[in-house]
């Protein structure tokens, strides 16, 4: 069951407020990751405090880093379900969890975070992951 | 953004690595440890040997991707435990 809007507007908020876009349908994840080319990161962001707490603030300083994604988005697990499930289907590969992280490269992922690589990690832990993960795998870009 | 986690211990909401002394092994996010049980949510769980895989080869696959949660809930005996550790600290490789 969804948690009350107003609970989570401010976890959505962390990351739009940094100019990631929020995909609330399998349509708007089929247009963003529909894009083949370049590189771009999916946020699966979570009302967890375990790990989401660190992961959020975690991608804001990792998207401080000279290099970046070309483009940046994110499906809010537990709120948007349809989101969800289509995002997922695009890293099936991988066990579905929430938060988790994964960077795409003219369509295939190259670096997948899951839950539990999150856990128990300060934002600058999961920012210095995902930089190096932005290092070998992108370019300098603007996020959006 | 703080947690919305009563206090239910220092690995509430954590996923760990709960191994048996028998042969079984289990991966899930944890519920709670209380004195009779270890309680995890959507766990998985792996019989040494089964498929081909040590309880060890399972481990690192998990600690390499994740889990694919097949038990929505598990009570681990306490009596059974002989480990609880954090699957994000299991070295990868």
């Amino acid at each position: 069951m969804p948690y009350p809007e107003e609970l989570v507007k401010p976890m959505r908020e962390e990351l739009t407020g940094i100019g990631v876009k929020e995909l609330k349908d399998a349509a708007e994840v089929d247009a963003f990751l529909g894009v083949k080319s370049g590189t771009a990161l999916v946020v699966v962001n979570s009302v967890c405090g375990c790990a989401a707490g660190a992961a959020r603030p975690g991608v804001a300083l990792a998207l401080k880093h000279a290099s970046k994604p070309d483009r940046v988005a994110t499906v809010f697990a537990g709120q948007d379900t349809e989101a969800v499930a289509k995002a997922r289907g695009y890293f099936a590969d991988f066990p579905p969890s929430s938060p988790s992280l994964a960077l795409f490269k003219d369509g295939q992922v190259v670096h997948f975070v899951p839950r539990h690589a999150i856990e128990g990690k300060t934002p600058q832990q999961v920012a210095a992951e995902l930089s190096a993960a932005f290092d070998k795998h992108c370019g300098k870009a603007a996020t959006g | 953004m703080g947690t919305f986690h009563s206090d239910k211990g220092d690995l509430h909401g954590i996923t760990v690595v709960v191994d048996t002394s028998g042969k079984q092994v289990f991966i899930g996010r944890c519920e709670e440890v209380t004195p009779v049980a270890v309680i995890l949510n959507d766990a998985e769980s792996h019989e040494e040997g089964s498929e081909g895989k040590s309880k060890d080869d399972f481990i690192r696959r998990a600690a390499q991707i994740g889990i694919w949660p097949k038990l929505a809930r598990v009570a681990v005996p306490r009596g059974e435990v002989a480990s609880i550790r954090r699957l994000g600290e299991i070295p990868l490789g």
